[in-house]
């Protein structure tokens, strides 16, 4: 479903630790080009429903939500760039690496659980991870640990809209799903790619 | 509008923070990679731009009443399974896919299928992983991420069922 040149896996740190890994941007892959496809026809469905007026109204609301995004991506990808730059390489891949085994799991499920702010955060410093030697299993825990047991989300909208009983319930529900995921994603990621599973 | 500014205030500080331990580093380091993100951000704008036109566009397509119909119309695993997919087709932000939530449960949902939905919401909202995930992380990371993670809103459900609500 992807282009195979675009993502290295972690890179191994044996060859030169000092190096600051320089990650490889994407091009336009497969991804794009369905959702771009996606997006036309819901276009055209749209214009057929509503008209013109139908459609430069989602267009225009869309566009002021894309001017208020966009300070925060760039703070999010200045963010992913600096921790890249600070997270020594080496450390990183044993903490985080594919050897780095049930604790490396634990570190990604709570780093994931009290990162602040919003998906303009949490996506940047999960591909900086990458970048660095963290491995598929670890960035799995971390994304799906902020996703479901982050705090911000909890806080702001949940407990309001849910209450605190079912809020508090689904999150005990779900603490050990980042773990089992992470473990899950490892356990896949070496029988896939059994060679780069293996690198270290 | 003060949690918005609250996120900013934070976001920037850590920018500014993780800066500064950049810059003690050196000059030419720090350039580097305020040159890194600035150029990563270049990158992404097209991508974000396709994913808030493209996610506003895809969640007029798909009322929120027909998620509604999609959660809960059986309390066994049949009802697991599509508050699953409800979970996933759910347009829009946090406010959206939680208030349906209260719903089901105020019109005499499960919590098994009303964990299911939240989780499988969290997990695969198509809105955040247009929007966010596959812009920033690489492709095969997400399809590989969303892949794996396909048995949890399940077990999540059986959890619940064994052990039901306090």
């Amino acid at each position: 479903m992807s282009e195979p040149t675009a993502n290295p896996p972690p890179p191994d740190d044996t060859a030169e630790p000092e190096a600051a890994p320089r990650k490889q941007r994407k091009p336009v892959g497969w991804s794009m080009i369905f959702i771009g496809v996606l997006v036309a026809v819901c276009v055209v469905l749209v214009w057929r429903r509503d008209g013109t007026s139908g459609v430069t109204e989602i267009l225009s609301s869309d566009i002021w939500l894309f001017g208020e995004i966009l300070p925060r991506v760039l703070a999010g990808c200045l963010l992913g760039a600096f921790i890249a730059e600070i997270l020594p390489h080496e450390k990183v891949s044993r903490a985080l690496g594919p050897e780095s085994g049930l604790k490396g799991l634990l570190i990604g499920t709570a780093f994931g659980a009290i990162l602040p702010g919003g998906p303009f955060t949490a996506y940047p410093v999960a591909a900086a991870l990458l970048t660095v030697g963290a491995d598929f299993g670890a960035t799995i825990a971390m994304v799906v640990s902020w996703t479901l047991i982050g705090y911000g989300r909890a806080i702001a909208w949940e407990l309001p809209i849910l209450g605190t009983d079912f809020t508090l319930w689904r999150i005990i529900l779900s603490v050990p799903i980042p773990i089992l995921a992470g473990a899950l994603g490892r356990i896949v990621y070496v029988r896939m790619y059994p060679k780069k599973g293996r690198d270290e | 509008m003060t949690a918005a500014l609250i996120i900013d205030v934070t976001l920037w500080g850590s920018v500014a923070v993780l800066g500064f331990m950049v810059w003690r580093r050196g000059r030419v380091v720090a350039v580097s990679a305020a040159r890194e993100g600035t150029m990563d951000f270049i990158n992404i704008v097209p991508r974000i731009a396709l994913g808030v036109i493209g996610s506003g566009f895809i969640a007029a397509v798909i009322p929120p009443e027909v998620i509604t119909g999609w959660l809960g119309p059986d309390s066994g695993w049949f009802g697991v399974l599509t508050a699953t997919i409800a979970g996933g087709l759910t347009p829009g932000g946090p406010v959206v896919g939680f208030s349906i939530a209260a719903v089901a449960l105020k019109v005499g949902g499960g919590p098994p299928q009303v964990i299911a939905y939240v989780i499988a919401w969290a997990l695969f909202a198509f809105q955040r992983m247009i929007l966010w995930e596959i812009p920033f992380m690489p492709a095969r990371f997400v399809w590989f991420r969303a892949a794996v993670s396909l048995p949890f809103p399940f077990l999540a459900a059986a959890l619940a069922m064994l052990i039901g609500k306090p």
